[in-house]
């Protein structure tokens, strides 16, 4: 390969040369910290959650009138649910994974302790809690009908038995042994752990205790409820369309909100990582264009140098090289240009990686996709020159005795 | 002489048609890209009160016990005891004390379904303090703070939605299960960030119904947003008037300097006295914040959207890059008209001239093209469900700065290629004809 006589007559071109070149740095660079953006939001927004989110319908309910007490109503509701044919099971709660909203205070191992708690999210249920949202159980019981208990506004919630993550048992007791152990909420009064889940998540997408959560037997005396509803397999569409009906017949006086009230797991997952698939859809549309518009400049200066340069072409040929020669030729040359890219490109491309480290708080980028983008610019400068380069084989040897 | 330029530039950039449509093209991408993101982050980081910004203030000190001694930064909100006694002291030019919430609504038209609506309990001077216009009625007094009377203000959504937007000052509403009588309506009043409580969302609409704080608490009202407790603090709800917790927006008027430099002085004072009762037990360094200040601190703008600015400007200058590779190959094919050109007398700056009106030909061409694109972009972005979105219009400042900007960008990619195709020398060229 004669690659001492192309870089001596790239010498005679370096604006364009420098140009490509240029072009392929710049589009690296983006390109690869883009792809990893969209890497990063796919995987944050497919996190599990512990559950098992098939078959899942999540209902917000909203009571309206003052009652003066909103136990009895809530518990006709969550009996016409389960009565529903097609469903599971159901329960009642204050919120749930990937809602957004709910509430969280410190579990402490001793009731005076102003240390060594753990911060952790409170989902209120049942008995039927974990069969309806699949979560599973590694040690100790579930809860029984009759520990089942109901709490007022005015009350900070504390029930006798607790069930908790693992995640929440290992921080507040590390040598495994949380299982029958005492642990305070607020107000003094001590909770004990009947029972550890392998996993389950807290309601929000952002938090430093992701998965610490405690489940209480409790029922909250308040207007505001989510119900959870396990429909049985092929049964969710039915279960979803007759859902308001079965609420409305039983009482009117309720507000089920437009967007919000009844939500399949696979539309609250989805509500929950909007702006994350947003931003990976958006990364992905820019990577193709970019890489497009490159070709298309590839295509465009590579063309124009053909042009300029059929005469040359003509001369050689004439002298004997063969139309592979010439093929060989152009492709050699856009690789040595998109070599020369790719090596500045990748610098820009580590460089733009720790700017937005520092100034967007995100991961380093991982070499493996500045090595993917570096093979995909390369194969796609290829790609782009071989029209070009092969129109430029074309040449017949009798251009060399035209001018130009 | 520029007529002429313009027609010979019309007739170049029709011979090939394939380049200019690519350099168009990739010019109208990376400004319509550009413009797109930039009017977001223009709209989400706007001035919410334009008039007023300067003269509105956030008083913060630090109620505090030691039991999170890490966290240093001041909290922005504060406790019912601390924004009772900062209102009743009545040291600014105005001041209000606020929480938002959520109630089920409905009209004294009983046909209707209730709803859920966002609701805002403050005091008196919200009203006159953040310029809110009015289209019927007017605010509540503070008489009304006092008496806990059953009044409300609603939003101009809310009048349409109930009323058809007539004028429903006297009738009554059912919030919460509670009859208030509509003292006043707003006109359409949504100030962006919504920066008087960010914890209801940093770009939530304003709320569509207002009650007084006092009437809201005395009735129970659902309370949102955010609360941080220390100590016994407890978030039950009847204790919430006690609770060692900040649950409440604070907000004051100070309308000269002398009045910001004195109620600092009163507000170090009141922490101070705090202090010494030992209600307070962190060392006081209370601060009045300034609205814009406050924005900024908070850091309102979603870095999301900070970054896709960058990403767009970044796609931008590879659009442009690319564009002066193609100009440079067009320029250059034409290397033996421009000798021909400069042969039979044209100087050399006539003829960059000439270049340079071609390049801003594409510019203005790209300039529309990036404008369709960026009106395309904001109605795309429009449709996203996240608050924010629907704010996105382009204006006029920004239709004219993205033609400018196209302009001008375009002009800059033309310099090199037109500078290289004018200093070929003429003689060259005509020999090698």
């Amino acid at each position: 390969m004669q690659i001492l006589p192309i870089l001596a007559a790239l010498r005679r071109h370096k604006a364009g040369t420098i140009l490509i070149a240029l072009q392929i740095a710049l589009t690296l660079a983006i390109v690869c910290n883009a792809l990893f953006i969209v890497h990063e939001r796919v995987e944050r927004a497919n996190r599990p959650t512990g559950m098992n989110e098939s078959n899942l319908i999540a209902v917000q309910n909203r009571y309206v009138g003052a009652p003066s007490t909103y136990l009895p109503i809530i518990r006709t509701d969550i009996q016409a649910i389960r009565a529903m044919p097609g469903v599971e099971d159901a329960y009642v709660t204050n919120t749930y994974p990937l809602r957004r909203g709910g509430w969280s205070l410190t579990a402490r191992t001793a009731p005076d302790a102003t240390k060594g708690g753990a911060q952790t999210a409170l989902y209120f249920g049942d008995e039927h809690t974990l069969k309806t949202l699949g979560v599973q159980l590694i040690a100790g019981r579930n809860f029984t009908a009759s520990e089942v208990g109901s709490f007022e506004r005015q009350e900070s919630p504390s029930p006798p038995q607790v069930i908790v993550t693992k995640t929440l048992a290992d921080k507040l007791f590390p040598n495994g042994d949380a299982l029958g152990k005492v642990i305070y909420y607020r107000g003094g009064k001590p909770s004990t752990i009947i029972g550890i889940v392998a996993k389950l998540t807290v309601p929000w997408v952002d938090m430093d205790f992701m998965d610490s959560v405690t489940i209480m037997p409790l029922t909250f005396n308040d207007g505001g409820q989510s119900f959870m509803i396990r429909t049985k397999p092929g049964q969710q569409d039915a279960v979803f369309k007759s859902v308001p009906k079965v609420l409305f017949d039983v009482n009117r006086m309720r507000v089920l909100p437009e967007k919000y009230g009844i939500r399949t797991f696979e539309t609250v997952r989805a509500n929950a990582y909007e702006a994350d698939r947003g931003m990976a859809i958006l990364m992905s549309v820019v990577c193709g264009v970019l890489l497009a518009i490159t070709a298309a400049g590839i295509v465009g200066l590579s063309s124009f140098w053909v042009g300029q340069r059929r005469k040359q072409i003509g001369v050689r040929r004439a002298l004997g090289a063969k139309r592979s020669d010439i093929l060989s030729y152009f492709m050699t040359e856009n690789f040595l240009i998109a070599l020369a890219g790719v090596v500045v490109g990748t610098m820009l491309a580590l460089g733009l990686s720790q700017w937005m480290f520092t100034h967007f708080e995100m991961k380093r980028l991982s070499f493996t996709y500045v090595m993917v983008g570096v093979v995909a610019l390369l194969g796609l400068g290829q790609a782009a020159v071989f029209a070009p380069a092969l129109r430029a084989s074309r040449v017949s040897p009798v251009e060399a005795t035209r001018s130009v | 002489m520029f007529a002429y330029y313009l027609e010979l530039a019309f007739r170049s950039l029709r011979r090939s048609r394939a380049l200019t449509a690519l350099m168009i093209l990739a010019v109208a991408l990376g400004i319509g890209a550009s413009m797109t993101t930039l009017t977001v982050l223009h709209v989400l980081s706007g001035d919410p009160l334009p008039e007023r910004s300067g003269s509105i203030y956030m008083p913060r000190m630090d109620p505090r016990d030691l039991s999170h001694a890490e966290d240093t930064k001041l909290p922005v909100q504060v406790t019912w005891i601390d924004g009772m006694r900062l209102l009743k002291d009545r040291r600014a030019d105005r001041q209000a004390l606020m929480v938002g919430g959520t109630v089920p609504v409905q009209s004294d038209d009983q046909a209707m379904d209730p709803f859920i609506e966002h609701a805002r309990y403050t005091t008196a001077d919200f009203f006159p303090m953040f310029a809110v216009p009015f289209r019927y009625g007017q605010p509540w007094s503070d008489a009304e703070d006092e008496s806990r009377a059953h009044v409300a203000v609603i939003g101009a959504d809310l009048n349409a939605r109930l009323f058809g937007g007539t004028n429903s000052v006297g009738r009554t509403i059912r919030a919460n299960g509670a009859d208030l009588r509509i003292i006043g309506v707003l006109d359409v009043w949504r100030p962006v960030p919504h920066f008087y409580d960010i914890y209801t969302g940093s770009f939530s609409g304003s709320e569509g119904v207002f009650v007084p704080l006092s009437t809201a608490r005395a009735l129970e009202m659902g309370r949102d947003g955010g609360i941080s407790c220390w100590g016994e603090g407890s978030t039950a709800e009847n204790e919430m008037e006690r609770a060692s917790c900040t649950w409440l927006q604070y907000w004051v008027q100070l309308d000269s300097a002398a009045h910001l430099e004195a109620y600092r002085r009163y507000l170090d004072g009141y922490a101070h006295e705090q202090a010494a009762l030992g209600r307070f037990q962190r060392p006081q360094h209370p601060e009045v914040t300034g609205l814009l200040a406050f924005l900024e601190e908070q850091k309102v703008v979603p870095s999301d959207v900070r970054l896709q600015v960058w990403l767009a400007l970044g796609f931008f200058v590879v659009c442009l890059v690319n564009t002066v590779g193609l100009m440079l190959a067009k320029f250059m094919r034409r290397a033996g008209e421009v000798g021909v050109r400069r042969a039979l007398g044209a100087s050399r700056r006539s003829v960059f001239a000439q270049l340079l009106t071609e390049a801003g030909l594409i510019g203005v061409a790209g300039g529309v093209g990036g404008l369709i694109l960026a009106w395309a972009g904001l109605a795309l972005v429009r449709r996203q469900p996240d608050a924010f979105a629907r704010l996105a219009h382009l204006d006029l400042a920004m239709l004219v700065a993205t033609l400018l900007l196209s302009v001008i960008a375009t002009l800059i990619a033309g310099l090199l290629p037109a500078w290289r195709a004018c200093s070929i020398t003429p003689a060259l060229q005509l020999k090698s004809q």
